[in-house]
């Protein structure tokens, strides 16, 4: 009892994040390492788990293709999953909508078709890629705020515009890949739907770069996003240079989606689901960045290990996979937006 | 009187919509002031361009001379503080999460929480009688509730000023006045309040220092008891009244005639 009262002396702090949202996170976490070992061990045939860990360290007989297949591609998944969880949470924050999500407002097409004029124009370097994507990314964002501009950032008008502009972007990238020379149309098209099929650690040194970059900014951004979410009003009167803000988060929201896309092409789906999965796991405020990164992490590894065994040894685009499934939950998610009084 | 933030010959509009024009007015240093009028006569107006979140498209809103908006967004948000009236709670959000936001000019990108934060925090909760609410969500709250747990917010900001749009709106009357008794002792303690209210009886009643607008000018200001009149209120609110004194405190209690 005089124990009990000790403890109650020293009140709980007040700034602490919530018990549940804690727990949430680190349950994420357990699933996303969890999938993380079965993607490591996942192969035409499977390693048991001890197998796949000892071939980390260097031992064993499968250790290169654990190494230098395996672990990129379950890397990748995590990695992209974690920025489109984030990018996804940067447009609802923003837009304060559940659809306004990158893949939903187009701005993975449009930084789909950046990477499509990278390849077809130039050389396709990954450096040309990456770049041809943020600014096909922005260009398309830019385009939607542009339109929208009249009635504000934060009205379903937005993401209407945003539905149409997706719709064009998808069409002008369908001509693109009809135009091109059969060889480079066809590496283009087996990569349309998303896919981390054949990922190695070429590919991903510079877009990893780059996240720890985005991260960084996100990190920077995260605070002001919150008070965002009190409304415009207050944020502004509570210290947020909006202007400001918004610029920094829209190029953040854009680097993560395009960052992706410029290497797995346009992955739907997890932008879009994985910020309200991740909220509703975790009980926390609002549309939070933690729980987004680690809910598309745990969606795309998942997605990416159906993809690879749903018709081995074919393995499909994962972007066939989160499609598939996104599709249902989107037409839920218009539906319960539709009615909404 | 001595006056940190002042108005100096704005105008003030809405895209094309001119809603005031050469508007000067002074507010008293740690006082409670009222802004009272009609809709439409600018009230709200002039106190989002208090607050910067309307920009005069002539003359300056100054705060210790210097004009508002040239200050850095958080070193301002350390002098004023501001409650809209339309307030967005997202959804899970508990009581002290949202307190504990009223502290962002105080921090930066990425500090922890200090001692300090934690101080104003409870405090705030403390002055505004929520400490007892502190791990509810804010969305499960009564209306009376959720309008002081927002107070509560704009306190753990610790500005000097403290600018309200219509606090007591969506209260029913009992919460009205304990809201207005909140203001009156914030006041006491040393802030200044700054409230736009429709209710003119309780501006006569809890505001030190009246402010009436009409057609986006001040109309008439100073102490209720030495301003409102019948024939003031008659020409600032549109009503036949007459003017008696309030049978609990004195002060000027206007009584509709139709």
């Amino acid at each position: 009892m005089s124990t009990l009262k000790q403890w109650s002396a020293s009140p709980p702090s007040l700034l602490g994040p919530e018990r549940r949202t804690v727990i949430g996170c680190a349950a994420l976490l357990g699933v996303l390492l969890v999938l993380a070992v079965v993607g490591l061990c996942r192969g035409d045939t499977w390693d048991t788990p001890v197998e796949a860990l000892s071939a980390l360290a260097g031992q064993g007989e499968s250790a290169v293709v654990v190494q230098e297949w395996r672990l990129p591609r379950v890397t990748a998944a995590l990695a992209f999953g974690a920025l489109l969880g984030c990018a996804g949470a940067v447009f609802q924050n923003l837009t304060r909508n559940a659809l306004g999500s990158p893949d939903v407002i187009g701005l993975d097409a449009g930084a789909y078709t950046g990477a499509l004029v990278a390849i077809t124009v130039l050389a396709g370097t990954s450096a040309q890629l990456a770049v041809s994507s943020v600014i096909g990314g922005l260009a398309a964002a830019a385009v939607i705020l542009a339109l929208s501009v009249r009635s504000g950032i934060n009205g379903i008008r937005l993401i209407v515009i945003g539905i149409a502009v997706n719709a064009m972007l998808t069409a002008v990238n369908s001509w693109i890949v009809l135009r091109a020379e059969l060889d480079v149309a066809f590496a283009a098209a087996g990569w349309s739907a998303g896919s981390l099929n054949g990922i190695g650690w070429d590919d991903l040194t510079l877009p990893l770069f780059v996240a720890v970059a985005l991260v960084a900014l996100l990190m920077g951004v995260s605070r002001a996003m919150h008070q965002t979410a009190l409304g415009d009003d207050l944020a502004v009167t509570s210290g947020v240079s909006l202007g400001r803000h918004r610029l920094l988060t829209i190029t953040a929201g854009v680097g993560c989606t395009a960052i992706v896309t410029a290497v797995a092409g346009p992955i739907v789906f997890i932008a879009l689901a994985a910020p309200q999965i991740g909220r509703r796991v975790t009980g926390a405020a609002g549309v939070p960045l933690v729980p987004s990164a680690l809910t598309g992490a745990a969606l795309l590894i998942a997605a990416d290990l159906i993809a690879q065994t749903l018709i081995a040894p074919i393995a499909l685009p994962v972007g066939v996979v989160t499609t598939a499934i996104g599709g249902l939950y989107l037409l839920w998610l218009l539906i319960k937006e539709v009615n909404r009084p | 009187m001595t006056a940190r933030l002042t108005a100096q010959d704005i105008s003030l509009a809405y895209g094309d919509r001119t809603v005031a024009t050469h508007l000067t007015l002074t507010v008293p240093d740690r006082a409670f002031t009222a802004i009272v009028g009609a809709n439409a006569s600018g009230k709200s107006t002039l106190l989002r361009a208090f607050v910067r979140l309307l920009k005069p498209t002539a003359g300056t809103v100054s705060f210790d001379g210097r004009d508002v908006t040239a200050y850095k967004p958080k070193a301002i948000a350390r002098e004023i503080g501001f409650l809209p009236q339309e307030l967005t709670t997202p959804d899970n959000l508990l009581v002290r999460q949202l307190v504990t936001r009223g502290r962002f000019p105080h921090r930066s990108a990425l500090s922890v929480g200090t001692a300090e934060d934690e101080r104003a925090v409870r405090e705030a909760m403390a002055s505004a009688g929520v400490s007892e609410l502190t791990d509810r969500p804010v969305a499960q709250l009564s209306g009376g509730q959720r309008q002081r747990v927002w107070v509560a917010m704009v306190l753990a900001q610790e500005t000097p000023y403290l600018l309200l749009d219509e606090p007591t709106t969506f209260l029913d009357l009992a919460h009205q006045y304990q809201l207005l008794s909140l203001l009156a002792e914030l006041r006491d303690r040393g802030r200044t309040v700054i409230a736009v209210l429709h209710d003119i009886n309780q501006a006569c009643r809890f505001a030190d220092h009246l402010v009436a607008m009409k057609d986006g000018r001040v109309f008439a200001q100073g102490a209720p008891a030495d301003i409102v009149d019948a024939p003031l209120i008659e020409e600032v609110l549109g009503l036949p009244n007459v003017v008696v004194p309030d049978p609990v405190t004195g002060t000027p209690m206007v009584v509709p005639v139709t």
